[in-house]
Formats: structure tokens, C-alpha cells, sequence
């Protein structure tokens, strides 16, 4: 009994160190089930993201579960020559990639998965000035990142305080701080559903599915009671 | 206890089949008129879970196998084609992915039953080393399977894990390169570890089942008492008076068990198909890239225990191969339980406070060493240098070497303790509790 | 077991057998659903089985042009005059002149020359008998005899069709090619796969 008290004592303290290595991640408030922020997302996301990274697992006509129209996703997400059941590749090609950013921009399809939404979510407002790196950008959450800073034009440019480790920005964007931070929820929202596109039908079912057992528990057991009448 | 079948005795189809085939004796022999004890608990309902979520495994095998592409450039491709184009592929995947987990918690459960009611003691010794056969092809079926999603933890729990081989003394890294086919985990790996998991490891795993169910058959079940209900029988009928046929007796109690389990998956898959990162883990979303090892590599949780032994054994002159040799035999030296076990009585309800106390403790240090495998060995920081012996090592390491001592004690020092353990007289006939 | 146990309900028991068996399988049923419907077509085959423009500008009269639609060959023939006056002149040779089965083409080319534009035709290229290809014989006569009057010859079982893809009497093939689903999106560009009741 004491080892296994002083062992949940050591697993509180551990939890402790644990978490003030990692780095600090804001909580992203998103929400899978709200469409216009997925739809808003995905623009954003085929506009900025899709430009340097893929998300070739992720087909564009699984945008017509998030509520957007066919007509819509052909006439303005969709890249010229795709349709649109293709996937969302791109065409710059790994060698070209790799010369111009040092690191090919990785596939977006499963990020959220091995990242989690609150790492890109806060990544994508981590992004602050630093002279001393080439594309002059660097990112508080993933240090010397090889992405440059491509949503700054809405969002301004950010400082970073030595002493205090805090982020302020030194320039204005065209957004203020409100409307970029829902930009963003929005982006990670759809980085989130796109990881796992059929994520929330998976939940749905899973209630039919628990409540149709726990009608089958009742029966079984009944079932096993009948029959143990004859056991003495 | 089989009773031939007079081919009078059935009529019609059934007679036509009987005459051809032992259909009806053989539903007596192993179902009607297999005869178990009447006071089994819920303990004893893990062994048909765990054939139940072998032909699940199977079954969903099956179908992954229709999708799934063994060749470096593809498999990682082919998962996600599997979990977005092919309808229903995620929910097959996850049914898979979830089942080689629960198929671990089954199997533990269900050696641990055996470890409490001493179902391995004489006459089920050949019984329950069939059982350790097949934990260890499971062990191996698991190893080979994981390393299909081609993930960065796929590539390199398999890289850490070969190179255990490299350790064997003088044969060890020929050993290592001939088990890759490479001189690092590569498609030619992959395409074997394919082989092994889909056809070879399955196919041993059906006959170890099978034998294990013969043996069960012919010596007959143990029951939470330890009693032998063979000793007790009806004069006239031969029927052990304690026994009740499994079916429908067993099937119907199973059901129940079987349905809790369902619900109980159906969660899992539909709700938490990650299980926080311990079923399917974070970093096996990242494709495998021989040139990046992630910051912290861990197996997949049922082989922490295994793991933590390996890590904390000290290297000896400068190999590694003590701590191989060491994780090896905390799994081999299960098969030696029946030998070390020298206590009079079977069940635990009899056995002493001595040996409940010695099963407690290789309980918690299995827990424990199973939780520091899934963490880095700096997780509880460094003693303090002032500390003799003990200062400047990390608090884990110590923790698990002093939980592996514990492990091991508890087989080595079983003849001792079992035989000093003050037992408790056992009834003649099984009790319903 | 009757006569060892004095007051079992057996009405109650066969109910509770009954009552689960079927909600048992039921419930199996249910999960044999998704591992039916796995081996479907999936996205990826979706998507590559989905629609094709194919641009019929430079299909020059008389001549052939194949092309590919859910990995299949697809000629489209853009018949002369005297190709299409051939069509006429040989009903009784042929197994269903008429179109009778109706599943060999869609309603807008349950017609005379089995097309939308008199000329064009768009037919899939494999033998409606085992699944072989048939090639081309155009023109009349040569090796294919002195009544051949151009069409398409299976050498596999010597399946013989017309100019419409209709198949001859005496052929190993069942019923007429199928002509796809298809569409003018202009004058020129034909897509296969997608039909105008289908509006995108």
C-alpha cells in the first residue's frame, strides 16, 4: 500500500516537470460541428496553406460534408484542371521546395493528429520578427521553424520578449487581434476535421451502436438468469 | 466422458451428417456435455473473450489485406486511403487497431487469473504452456503488425527493437542485418514483417489455440476453489457432481461477459479510437523518415514492462545483452510457474497471506514497470548528487530496476514462499461465493 | 433437464432465446454491413471512374478515335453517310435490332443509330459476350467477306456488330455494346460518364 501511495505521489510530481518542459499551448476553441467556421477554414486554408503544403489524403468533394456547394467548391476552391474528386496536391515540386524553404513544406493531411489542433493553432500565432534568421521569421512554439510568417499581412508582426518569453505586436495587420484569432480557430478547425473527415459520423454512430448493445446486455442477462434457475 | 453416438439416436439430416461426420458427438464432447465447474466467476470469461477477438482480428485482417499496401513508398499512404476512401475502412482499421490492444488486456486478465487460482499446477501444466506459446506468438504478431502503418514510431519501435538482436554475443549483428534484409528497417523488412503477421504468425496462432483448447478438454477446467470436481461423481451417471454443461449453462453467463466487452469496444473505436495516444500514438501519424527519430520512442503499451526490464538492466561490459537476455526471460520464465509453484493448494482462497502479498507486489511492479515504458527515464528527474551510490542517476531508472527485482523475485522466490505460505484447509467441493 | 428442474418456465425461456438470437443477429448483420460495402468501389476508384472530356473535333469522318473511361476503351466513330445508310438496310441479320434491351444504352440513344448526333457514335469497346476487345473492321467487304458491311469483330469467339454496336445473329454475344453515358458539353467536347439528367 505505501509503495503504491508513494508512487501516486511521484506521478503528481512528475505530471509537474512534465509539463513546464514542454511548451506552453493555447487551448484552440474549436468546434467541429460548426460549419460556417469549417467552411470559412477551408478557404482559408486552400488560399494560404495549399500553396506550399499538400493534404493529398484529404479529396475535395469532402467538402460537400462540411455544407459547401458543388458548385462553389468548382468555381473557387478548386485549382484549375482538378476535379473534384482529386485530391488536394500541389505542384511544386520536393526539389524546388526543399531549395527555396530548406525543408519540404510536410503533408497537412494527418497534422492535427500528430501535432494536435492546440500545437497549430498556437503555431499559427506564434510567428514573431527575428533578424538573426534568413526568412526573418521565427515561431515561439517550433523554434527556428523553416515557415516563414504567411498569414502576416492580417495579422501584423509580433515581438518577442527575451526576459518575459511574451509575444507583442510592433506592427499592426489588416485584422485586429480578435478577428485573426478567429481566423485562425477557423483554419485549425478544418486542419482538425481534415485529419479525420469522417470523425463526427463516427461519434453519431457510435451511440446507435452502445445503445443497441446495452439493449442486448439487458436481454443476456435475463437470458443467463433464466437458465441459472436450474443451478442449486 | 465421451459417450459414443449410436447412429439410431439421430434422425434425418443431422443422422446422414453423423454417419459421415462426428457432428452431433462432438457438439456433446465440447459444448452439451463438457462438463465445468458451476462456480466460475467472472475471471473465467477471459479466455473465450480472447477467441473471440482473435477471429476478430482475423476477420478484419482479412479485410485491411484487401487495401493495405506492403511497400515502403505506399503503406502510410495506403492506411489513410483505407481510413477516408474505402467506406467503412476506418471503422475495419480501428476494430483492428483497437482489438490487438483489448486482445493484450484479455490475455493479462486472463493469465492473471490462472496465476490466482493455480490453474497451471498439475495436471494443467502442458495447458498452461500452451498458453505461454501463445502469448509469445501474440507478442510477435503485435511486433510485425505494428510496423505496417509505416508511421515514424512503426520504423523506429522496430529499428530499436531489432537492434536488440545486434547484442546477441558474436552471431548478433549478421543476426540483426539478415532479420531486416537491409542494414536498416526498409521496404525488404516490411514485406516480411508483412508475411509474418498475415499468414505465418496467424496460422501458428490458430494451432497453439487449438492445442490449448484440446488440452483444456481433456484435463477439464480449474475452478476459483482449486477443487478437482472430477474427484466427485454422480454413481450412476458418471457426471461430476459439481459440473454443469457449458452449454447452455457457460454460453449464456458468456454472453453477458461478451456483450460488456462489445460495449466496452464499441466505445473505444466510435469515441477514443487513440485511447489518449496509447493505442494508436501521435507520432505514428507522421510518415516514417529513416533520417528524423522522433525526441521519445516508446512501444506500444503492452510491451512496457518488457521494455522498462530491457532499460533497466545495466549494460555489462559494455553490451547491451544483458538487458536483452533479461527482457527475454520475463517473458520466458512464465512457462517455469508450474515447477516454482510449491504450495499443496491451487487457489489463491486457500493459499496464505504470504503468497497474496508476493502476487500483489509482481501486480504493482508489472503496473509500474509498464507505466515508466511508456516514458522517458529522465521523467522523475536525477537524485541528488550528495546522495551516495544513488546520486547523479535518474529516479526512474532506480524505481525500475528496483520494480525488476521485484518481478523476478516473485518466480525465483516462489518455491521458497509458496512451500512457507501457511495455507488454508480446502473444501472437498467448490463453493458458490 | 425437465425433470430436474420442478418449475421451469419453458414459454419464458423460449422467448429469451428467441429475443436475443434475433437481436444477436440483428446486431451481426448490422456488422457485416460495413465489411460488405469495404469492398465497393472506393473514393480513389470514384474518382478516377468519374466523368472525361474528350474533344471529337479531330475525329475526321469514317475514322475511329479511342479513348478511356473507367479504364475501359471507348471508340467514338464518326460515321459517313454511307456508313449510317448501312445501318438500314440489315435488320433481320441482327439479334435485337430494335433496342430491346434497354440496358445496352441510355434512353437519349434508344434510337435509329444508337447516338445523340446522327453521326457520333460513342460505344465502349469490350465484347458483351466474355470481355474481350473487339477491333474495328470499317470497311466493307475484305477479310471479313463478301456481306460484311463495316462494324466491329470480336476475335475472341467471333462476335460480330454493326456500325451501332448492334450485334448480329449467330454471334457467341448476348445483346448489343453498350453505349456510356454521355453528353455534349459543346459542339465539340464530349463528356463520358456524366448525362444531362445528372445537372453538375
Amino acid at each position: 500500500m505505501k509503495k503504491i501511495i508513494i508512487f501516486i505521489l511521484l506521478l503528481i510530481q512528475s505530471s509537474f516537470i512534465f509539463a513546464s518542459e514542454e511548451v506552453y499551448l493555447e487551448k484552440a476553441p474549436i468546434d467541429l460541428s460548426d460549419q460556417p467556421s469549417l467552411q470559412k477554414g477551408a478557404r482559408t486554408f486552400i488560399n494560404y496553406c495549399l500553396n506550399c503544403h499538400s493534404a493529398k489524403y484529404m479529396r475535395y468533394n469532402k467538402l460537400l460534408d462540411i455544407g459547401l456547394s458543388k458548385k462553389d467548391i468548382k468555381e473557387n476552391l478548386l485549382f484549375t484542371g482538378k476535379k473534384i474528386g482529386d485530391p488536394m496536391e500541389i505542384s511544386m515540386p520536393v526539389k524546388e521546395s526543399k531549395k527555396w524553404f530548406g525543408a519540404t513544406p510536410p503533408d497537412l493531411s494527418v497534422t492535427a493528429r500528430s501535432r494536435g489542433s492546440d500545437w497549430i493553432y498556437s503555431y499559427m500565432k506564434g510567428f514573431y520578427r527575428d533578424s538573426s534568421r534568413e526568412i526573418g521569421w521565427n515561431n515561439l512554439v517550433y523554434a527556428n521553424s523553416a515557415m516563414p510568417h504567411i498569414l502576416w499581412e492580417l495579422q501584423g508582426e509580433q515581438e518577442l520578449d527575451k526576459n518575459t518569453g511574451k509575444l507583442s505586436l510592433i506592427k499592426a495587420g489588416k485584422l485586429n487581434q480578435k478577428e485573426y484569432d478567429s481566423v485562425i480557430t477557423d483554419l485549425t478547425n478544418f486542419i482538425t476535421y481534415m485529419s479525420e473527415p469522417d470523425q463526427l459520423k463516427r461519434k453519431k454512430m457510435g451511440f446507435y451502436v452502445v445503445g443497441f448493445l446495452l439493449l442486448l446486455l439487458v436481454l443476456t442477462i435475463k437470458l443467463k438468469k433464466e437458465f441459472w434457475k436450474d443451478i442449486k | 466422458m465421451a459417450k459414443k453416438i449410436d447412429s439410431q439416436d439421430s434422425a434425418g439430416f443431422i443422422g446422414w451428417i453423423d454417419e459421415r461426420f462426428p457432428l452431433s458427438s462432438f457438439i456433446k464432447n465440447h459444448l452439451t456435455e463438457y462438463y465445468a465447474p458451476k462456480n466460475f466467476n467472472f475471471w473465467y470469461l477471459f479466455g473465450a473473450l480472447a477467441l473471440f477477438v482473435f477471429v476478430m482480428q482475423i476477420l478484419t485482417g482479412i479485410f485491411l489485406t484487401m487495401h493495405y499496401k506492403p511497400d515502403a513508398a505506399q503503406a502510410f499512404a495506403s492506411v489513410e486511403y483505407i481510413m477516408r476512401d474505402v467506406s467503412f475502412g476506418w471503422l475495419i482499421r480501428y476494430m483492428h487497431s483497437t482489438g490487438s490492444s483489448l486482445f493484450f488486456v484479455v490475455i493479462y486478465l486472463h493469465m492473471f487469473k490462472s496465476l490466482m487460482y493455480g490453474s497451471y499446477q498439475k495436471p494443467r501444466e502442458l495447458l498452461w504452456i500452451f498458453g505461454v506459446a501463445i502469448f509469445l506468438a501474440l507478442m510477435a504478431e503485435a511486433f510485425f503488425g505494428y510496423l505496417l502503418p509505416w508511421g515514424q514510431m512503426s520504423y523506429w519501435g522496430a529499428q530499436v527493437i531489432v537492434n536488440l538482436f545486434a547484442a546477441v554475443p558474436f552471431i548478433g549483428p549478421d543476426l540483426a542485418e539478415w532479420v531486416r534484409g537491409d542494414y536498416l528497417i526498409s521496404d525488404a523488412t516490411l514485406n516480411r514483417f508483412f508475411a509474418f503477421h498475415v499468414i505465418a504468425l496467424p496460422l501458428a496462432l490458430a494451432g497453439l489455440i487449438l492445442t490449448h483448447l484440446i488440452a483444456l478438454h481433456e484435463v477439464g477446467s480449474n475452478n476459483p476453489d482449486g477443487v478437482e470436481i472430477k474427484n466427485y461423481k454422480d454413481k450412476k451417471t458418471g457426471i461430476p457432481l459439481d459440473g454443469i454443461p457449458f452449454h447452455p449453462y457457460y454460453t449464456v453467463k458468456d454472453l453477458i461477459g461478451l456483450t460488456v466487452f462489445l460495449i466496452v469496444f464499441a466505445s473505444i473505436i466510435f469515441f477514443a479510437p487513440e485511447m489518449g495516444g496509447y493505442f494508436l500514438e501521435a507520432n505514428n501519424f507522421i510518415p516514417a523518415d529513416p533520417l528524423v527519430t522522433p525526441s521519445h520512442i516508446a512501444p506500444v503499451w503492452y510491451f512496457t514492462p518488457f521494455y522498462s526490464i530491457l532499460r533497466a538492466v545495466p549494460p555489462i561490459l559494455n553490451s547491451q545483452f544483458p538487458g536483452v537476455a533479461a527482457m527475454g526471460l520475463s517473458v520466458i520464465i512464465f512457462a517455469f510457474v508450474p515447477w516454482l509453484d510449491k504450495s499443496p493448494v491451487r487457489s489463491i482462497r486457500y493459499k496464505g497471506i504470504l503468497f497474496k502479498k508476493w502476487l500483489g507486489a509482481f501486480v504493482v511492479s508489472f503496473i509500474i514497470l509498464g507505466y515508466l515504458g511508456t516514458v522517458p527515464s529522465t521523467i522523475w528527474g536525477q537524485f541528488p548528487n550528495v546522495l551516495p551510490l544513488l546520486g547523479g542517476s535518474d529516479v526512474a531508472t532506480v524505481v525500475a530496476r528496483i520494480f525488476t527485482i521485484v518481478y523476478f523475485s516473485f518466480f525465483i522466490l516462489m518455491p521458497i514462499y509458496s512451500k512457507k505460505s501457511i495455507t488454508k484447509p480446502v473444501p472437498t467441493r467448490v463453493t458458490m461465493k | 433437464m425437465a425433470n430436474k428442474s420442478k418449475k421451469v418456465n419453458l414459454d419464458r425461456r423460449r422467448f429469451l432465446v428467441t429475443a436475443t438470437s434475433v437481436t444477436g443477429a440483428i446486431g451481426a448483420t448490422a456488422l457485416g454491413v460495413p465489411f460488405v460495402s469495404s469492398m465497393l468501389p472506393s473514393e480513389k476508384a470514384k474518382a478516377a471512374g468519374a466523368s472525361v472530356q474528350v474533344d471529337v473535333s479531330k475525329v475526321e469522318q469514317g475514322k475511329v478515335l479511342t479513348t478511356e473511361w473507367r479504364g475501359q476503351p471507348v471508340w467514338i466513330l464518326n460515321r459517313s453517310d454511307e456508313m449510317i445508310n448501312s445501318l438500314k438496310s440489315n435488320p433481320k441479320k441482327l439479334a435485337d435490332p430494335n433496342l430491346k434491351v434497354s440496358s445496352q444504352q441510355p434512353k437519349y440513344c434508344q434510337n435509329k443509330t444508337r447516338s445523340i448526333k446522327p453521326n457520333m457514335l460513342v460505344i465502349v469497346g469490350i465484347c458483351t459476350h466474355l470481355g474481350c476487345a473487339p477491333s474495328p473492321r470499317l470497311s466493307p467487304k475484305g477479310d471479313m467477306g463478301e456481306n460484311w458491311e463495316g462494324g466491329f469483330f470480336c476475335p475472341c469467339h467471333g462476335s460480330k456488330f454493326d456500325l451501332a454496336g448492334r450485334v448480329f445473329k449467330g454471334s457467341p454475344a448476348p445483346t448489343n455494346l453498350v453505349v456510356p453515358p454521355h453528353k455534349y458539353l459543346d459542339e465539340n467536347i464530349i463528356i463520358l460518364g456524366e448525362d444531362t439528367k445528372e445537372k453538375a
